[in-house]
């Protein structure tokens, strides 16, 4: 992070200790059969920045645990934290949230975790995210819809297909850039975002957050770097296996 | 903590007393996770150096490191993300061999490990001596890729694995501990897979 915090900066703390708490769903719904989007009430409940993750954790009656860690696509404003989960084929927990879980379940819930992936609202920044990577780029949207900042963050959204893509309209909505790899859409071509598509978003800024696979997250980099932009400028949260 | 409604355990418990709490066995998997790009750096621009409180601060290339013994390592990983790896093998040299020519200074306690990146990771001298932790190059019998942190890591097994830093450049030994990268971003000093030193607030 970069400059001095101006007067009146968003600071919601969240980067110190955190304790396991309780949060218990209060909407759920499948946005596509392989996406589930829990929005929860959380005990005792911190403040966030955008871009920041919290651990829910499973707890079986012979007290096994299974725990992963799921970015939030809600923004500090959010009374409720928002979780969008990529149902896995196998994925332990990912299965559970889709399948089993309801309205009115209570969850083990830690966070926000992470200081590093956050965006400060403020500085000139690009997400360049793809399928549920988008998740965190969803909650910078809304903090910098919230703070009247949106002049500051641009957004590049790359899914397969438009059925791929979770928070689409959202995303369009606020402006973003969005690529499909494998469909043509409104006189693009089918294919990965070019330099070309991404240069008038690297304009003025001065981080650029990744988010994606793994695959997706080393085609991003390479795109960025080619693009001229400072290796210790690029933030990378990769998921993917871990399920 | 209550019972998760409807949760049962699927997963087997992994080899006896080998699966540390709350990690998972990944299986022949190994999920990539890092923070920043993936530098690409060949074997023959690589370098590392021991400095800070030793009486002698030393850099070996490539191939002044091919000229120590070689060491390897067998057995467990364990990444903070709750995956466990099982019986990987990881070859290069004993950090015991750096430090022996290096010659660690009374006072020092700890050890800050930078890569090339910038990416830094904080430890006690303790957790990187006693053929505790190598510097490696090879996986399996195979050049260590970038993505898994090549051409050269460093490997602390019995902690979580954002204590082996990928890239490794320098070891900096130091009196005081200091926070790294992860350590800043609200992850433990430590880091005993075993008392699940997580985050800042764990034990």
């Amino acid at each position: 992070m970069s400059g001095a915090e101006e007067a009146g900066s968003f600071d919601p703390g969240g980067t110190g200790a955190t304790a396991w708490t309780t949060g218990r769903i209060i909407t759920k719904d499948l946005p596509a059969p392989h996406l589930v989007r829990l929005r929860m009430h959380v005990e005792d409940r911190q403040r966030h920045w955008p871009g920041q993750h919290y651990l829910i954790r499973l707890r079986a009656p012979d007290d096994y645990t299974a725990q992963r860690s799921y970015s939030l696509a809600s923004d500090d404003s959010d009374p409720l934290v928002e979780f969008l989960v990529e149902r896995l084929p196998d994925g332990e927990v990912s299965e559970f949230l889709a399948d089993e879980a309801e309205v009115g379940d209570v969850l083990e819930l830690r966070g926000p975790i992470g200081r590093w992936f956050r965006w400060d609202t403020y500085t000139p920044s690009v997400c360049l995210v793809g399928g549920t990577g988008v998740v965190p780029a969803v909650s910078m949207i809304r903090a910098a819809r919230h703070h009247g900042r949106s002049d500051q963050l641009r957004v590049m959204a790359v899914a397969r297909r438009p059925d791929e893509l979770p928070y689409a309209d959202e995303l369009a909505r606020f402006g973003a850039t969005i690529a499909y790899t494998r469909e043509g859409d409104d006189g693009r071509p089918p294919g990965p975002p070019t330099a070309d598509e991404l240069a008038p978003l690297l304009d003025g800024a001065e981080l650029a957050y990744v988010c994606g696979s793994a695959r997706f997250a080393r085609f991003a980099e390479d795109l960025l770097l080619s693009s001229g932009l400072d290796p210790q400028a690029i933030r990378v949260e990769k998921f993917g296996v871990t399920g | 903590m209550p019972v998760t409604r409807g949760f049962r355990r699927r997963r087997p418990d992994g080899p006896e007393g080998r699966l540390p709490p709350g990690q998972y066995d990944v299986g022949s998997g190994w999920p990539v996770l890092t923070a920043e790009a993936t530098p690409r750096i060949e074997r023959e621009s690589w370098s590392i150096e021991v400095d800070g409180l030793v009486d002698r601060p030393t850099t070996w290339t490539w191939d002044d490191v091919q000229q120590l013994p070689r060491s390897s390592y067998s057995g467990d990983i364990h990444c903070v993300t709750t995956w466990s790896k099982f019986d990987v093998v990881f070859t290069g040299v004993s950090v015991d061999s750096l430090l022996d020519v290096a010659g660690p200074q009374p006072e020092a306690a700890y050890v800050m490990a930078h890569s090339s990146t910038g990416y830094t990771t904080n430890l006690a001298l303790a957790d990187l001596t006693g053929g505790k932790a190598w510097v490696v190059w090879e996986f399996d019998g195979r050049p260590l890729t970038a993505e898994h942190g090549g051409p050269v890591r460093l490997l602390v097994p019995h902690l979580y694995f954002w204590k082996s830093a990928k890239w490794i450049s320098r070891l900096e030994l130091m009196a005081a501990d200091r926070p790294g990268f992860w350590e800043v971003n609200g992850y433990h000093d430590r880091g005993d897979p075993w008392l699940e030193q997580r985050y800042q607030g764990d034990p």
